[in-house]
């Protein structure tokens, strides 16, 4: 009989790990080595997903660069929960920078390291959705603009979380925060505001932009490499949800990330010199009230129709734009 | 101070945050029972070898199943597989062909000439009375724990039931007789053409330390029908037997088949391959309520064997059977409707179950025969000291694993009571029900499915229905197993932890909670797949 491979994993690539992938096709965090840039006894909430996120891409940076890496902080939960000084839960060089101007330390360190001839030493510059979207945008822009040698990552939880939950240009409509209660005719944040930052870095026409989610590992730790291999100004947006902001259970955090994705809401793909170059298929697609019923920000729009009907159609449309299914199936 | 400018304090670390006290539950690893293991009437280990299956390592999982099972290749074609009725796999696609894998691994062993080795001797000596499954396991397990082992059956072969019993189309001989072999070459001996008429007295005579009975249950029970004598009657039980030793059968033209269990099946189908011109096989309770398996039922219609439900034979008369159509109540038997019918037949098979010949147990003092069994206690002990007993005599299932099974559990009882002891079963995990699991990360694997003999050979002769896996499919089918309740190191704990609080140990040993860290956000336990993790309250 013909020779054929037996090409089923068990778990294919959907877990961590899989003994029966070859080594090369396994996560960093699968490994014993992996660097855990981002160190126990850190102060993040229990179930964070900044931290977690964190931890995925620096720990797939550093294997990407060989350990040869500095990273840039913007102020925001992932500095504070940290790095209260002198205690840093971080093992890679860091630098803190103000809440607006991480970017632009990144350029600095970059520029830094051009003039010392240190083309081995990599840049990374990372912050909070408010840090990225609205405090620091001008200074990121600029980076972009610049196209200086500099990835920067934004962890989006979708709002201010450090301060107190207030709403930042990252905030879905209708989500409950602070600033935008779920009280009057459109409760919670309203639609049809903030910025979507992934497809304005696209407008730069820089190298590459990427989105990725904390819940397929295996997709941002790809984005995380393949961002790394590219010179010039590079952006990769991660999904972190935030049990304390969202009202979300912290075991639940990886769930409500994958039920983001596999709604549609939070579309994940990759984009090279202004141009869409690939999508992360959803799996099983679900209507987005699996997504909202988690999270107590969105509570309400369960009770309104008109709500749930504009947050499925956020999530149609971005299936339909991004072709987040496959026609033929898989 | 030799410190930069505005610099007073050394950099420290985190890890002297011992953020482990912020823990209300902690995550703890457990192995709970996969519900194929829990199902198995043998006790075999199903997901351990099947594990060693997934990466090929075919001799590893051949080995696994050896513990408890000395017979993978007639496991792999005549068990009735409970294992994969209780699949939890069954939510996701489809149930883990785990009788096709066992199969193969069985008959992988066969073409490898894998053996195994006796235990260290013990200079004790058990006899087991019958040949039949029970008693071959048991010989086999105890051979395993050194004891030297003397097998008497009263046939000219070794097998019991699954030789006479079973027939060739599903258990082809030759890999019967091999796994027998495999056995007599630990020095089990196995001696044929020997009834024991005096069970206790032989035993004695001949100085044997301890004794295994498993006679089966081999006489027929016949309900008596008022006969001309017009048509022939033969029952299951010496019919299958007849054609097991090639004596001549004449199973020709319009067959009844009388009973609805596995063995009516078996006569039905092997009436077909010899010339039947038209099989019938008349039950007297509704068709769902048939004792056969679904499966077997399947195959016998696909081969042309026609199902009467709820009559009952009242009569045989002028070479014609006289039919009472039952009626389905709420009770445990169908009622009696008063309508007739005539059916026309040559042969009439009786087939409504076997029971113990009893007789040969008056000799054993103080064993207890109830509802015609040999009543034994859990560790398989019959009342009479030092005599053991299992298979189809004692109550049970009657099926050929749970013949197995008793075989292996009253090794173990055997064993402990040489040495003055008593065996307790291992205490059981809890089941892992599929609500604890994460089936998400399971990939979607349609079942593998075995090539079938062409109908119209399986019409005509005895040769093997159901086909084999192959080395390449065999894996994948053994990937499909989800490894419920106990940990297949995916790393998913390992990587979601969001406070790096679990160690990797490394391939086979697992991982460790790092409890100074762990904040017990349950992170790992909602994204374990296999329901490994549990929460538990923290004592404060």
């Amino acid at each position: 009989m013909p020779h054929q491979q037996v090409k089923f994993y068990q778990t294919g690539t959907l877990t961590v790990g899989n003994r029966l992938l070859d080594k090369a096709q396994r996560t960093v965090q699968a490994t014993m080595d992996r660097s855990n840039s981002l160190d126990s006894g850190h102060r993040a909430c229990q179930g964070c997903g900044e931290a977690l996120g964190a931890r995925y891409a620096i720990d797939a940076a550093m294997r990407a660069t060989d350990n040869q890496l500095i990273a840039a902080n913007a102020t925001g939960c992932l500095e504070v929960f940290t790095t209260p000084y002198p205690e840093s839960a971080w093992r890679i060089p860091w630098m803190h920078s103000l809440f607006g101007n991480a970017p632009s330390v990144a350029t600095g360190i970059a520029a830094a390291l051009r003039v010392k001839g240190r083309q081995d030493v990599r840049v990374i510059a990372q912050g909070g959705d408010g840090g990225t979207t609205d405090i620091g945008f001008g200074a990121l822009s600029g980076m972009f603009e610049r196209n200086d040698d500099v990835l920067y990552i934004c962890y989006d939880n979708q709002a201010y979380m450090n301060t107190g939950v207030q709403r930042s240009s990252a905030t879905p409509g209708s989500a409950r925060t602070a600033t935008t209660m779920p009280l009057g005719a459109e409760p919670g944040a309203e639609f049809d505001k903030g910025k979507n930052v992934p497809l304005i870095a696209m407008a730069h026409g820089i190298p590459y932009v990427a989105t990725a989610s904390v819940d397929r590992l295996h997709d941002l730790e790809a984005k995380v490499e393949k961002a790394m291999s590219i010179r010039g100004a590079r952006y990769i947006q991660v999904f972190v949800p935030c049990p304390l902001g969202w009202g979300s259970k912290p075991a639940d955090t990886v769930k409500v990330a994958r039920l983001a994705v596999e709604s549609g809401l939070y579309p994940l793909f990759e984009a090279e010199y202004g141009e869409l170059t690939s999508a992360t298929k959803i799996r099983r697609k679900l209507p987005v009230a699996d997504y909202l019923k988690l999270q107590r920000r969105f509570a309400h729009t369960l009770k309104s129709e008109t709500q749930l009907a504009r947050l499925q159609a956020v999530a149609d449309n971005n299936i339909r734009r991004f072709g987040l299914i496959d026609e033929q199936g898989d | 101070m030799n410190k930069p400018f505005a610099i007073t304090l050394d950099v420290g670390s985190s890890l002297l945050n011992k953020t482990g006290s912020w823990r209300t539950e902690r995550p703890v690893y457990l192995d709970r029972l996969p519900p194929c293991n829990n199902a198995c009437p043998a006790g075999e280990n199903i997901q351990a070898w099947l594990y060693h299956a997934e990466e090929g390592r075919y001799e590893q999982a051949w080995r696994e199943i050896m513990k408890n099972n000395p017979f993978p290749a007639v496991m792999g074609r005549v068990c009735y597989h409970p294992c994969e009725k209780a699949c939890n796999r069954v939510h996701l696609d489809d149930a883990v062909g785990i009788n096709s894998v066992e199969r193969f691994l069985g008959d992988q062993a066969l073409r490898e000439g894998w053996q195994v080795a006796p235990g260290e001797d013990t200079g004790k000596r058990v006899m087991v009375v019958g040949a039949g499954p029970a008693g071959l396991a048991c010989a086999y397990h105890l051979r395993s724990l050194g004891h030297q082992v003397t097998v008497y059956e009263a046939s000219a072969q070794a097998g019991g039931m699954v030789r006479y019993g079973i027939p060739k189309y599903r258990m082809p001989r030759q890999k019967l007789k091999a796994e027998i072999r495999r056995i007599e070459e630990m020095g089990v001996e196995i001696v044929l053409n020997t009834r024991i008429d005096d069970i206790q007295g032989f035993k004695q005579a001949n100085g044997f330390d301890a004794l295994f009975l498993a006679i089966g249950a081999q006489q027929p029970k016949r309900v008596e029908i008022p006969s001309d004598e017009s048509i022939q009657q033969l029952d299951a039980v010496g019919l299958l037997r007849a054609i097991e030793e090639e004596e001549h059968v004449a199973l020709r033209g319009r067959v009844v088949v009388y009973g609805g269990g596995n063995t009516a099946i078996d006569v039905a189908r092997s009436a077909i391959r010899m010339g039947a011109t038209q099989v019938t096989l008349l039950v007297y309770e509704a068709r769902e309520k048939m004792p056969a398996h679904e499966m077997e039922i399947a195959e016998a219609l696909e081969e042309g064997v026609e199902i009467l439900p709820l009559r009952a034979i009242r009569e045989i008369r002028d070479g014609s059977l006289k039919l009472e159509q039952m009626v389905d109540g709420e009770g445990q038997w169908p009622q009696a409707s008063g309508q007739f019918e005539n059916f026309q037949a040559d042969l009439v098979v009786q087939a409504l179950g076997q029971q113990v010949e009893t007789d040969l147990l008056q000799g054993l003092v103080g064993a207890r025969i109830e509802d015609d069994a040999l009543q034994v206690d859990v560790e398989m002990k019959s009342g009479c000291e030092g005599v053991f007993a299992g298979g189809d005599m004692v109550p049970s299932a009657r099926t050929v694993t749970t013949a197995i099974g008793h075989g292996k559990h009253a090794a173990r009882s055997i064993d402990a009571w040489l040495r003055g002891e008593q065996y307790r079963k291992p205490v059981k995990h809890e089941l892992v029900e599929i609500d604890k699991m994460n089936t998400w990360y399971y990939t979607d694997a349609p079942r593998t499915v075995r090539p079938m003999l062409d109908i119209v050979r399986r019409q005509s002769g005895f040769a093997e229905v159901v086909g084999d896996l192959d080395e390449i499919n065999a894996a994948y089918e053994a990937r499909r197993c989800m490894s419920c309740g106990n940990c297949f190191e995916c790393d998913n704990c390992y990587g979601v932890c969001p406070d790096n609080a679990i160690t990797k140990l490394g391939p086979g040993n697992r991982f460790e909670f790092k409890y100074d860290y762990c904040k017990g956000c349950g992170m790992c336990a909602t994204e374990c797949p296999c329901g490994a993790i549990k929460m538990e309250p923290e004592s404060i």
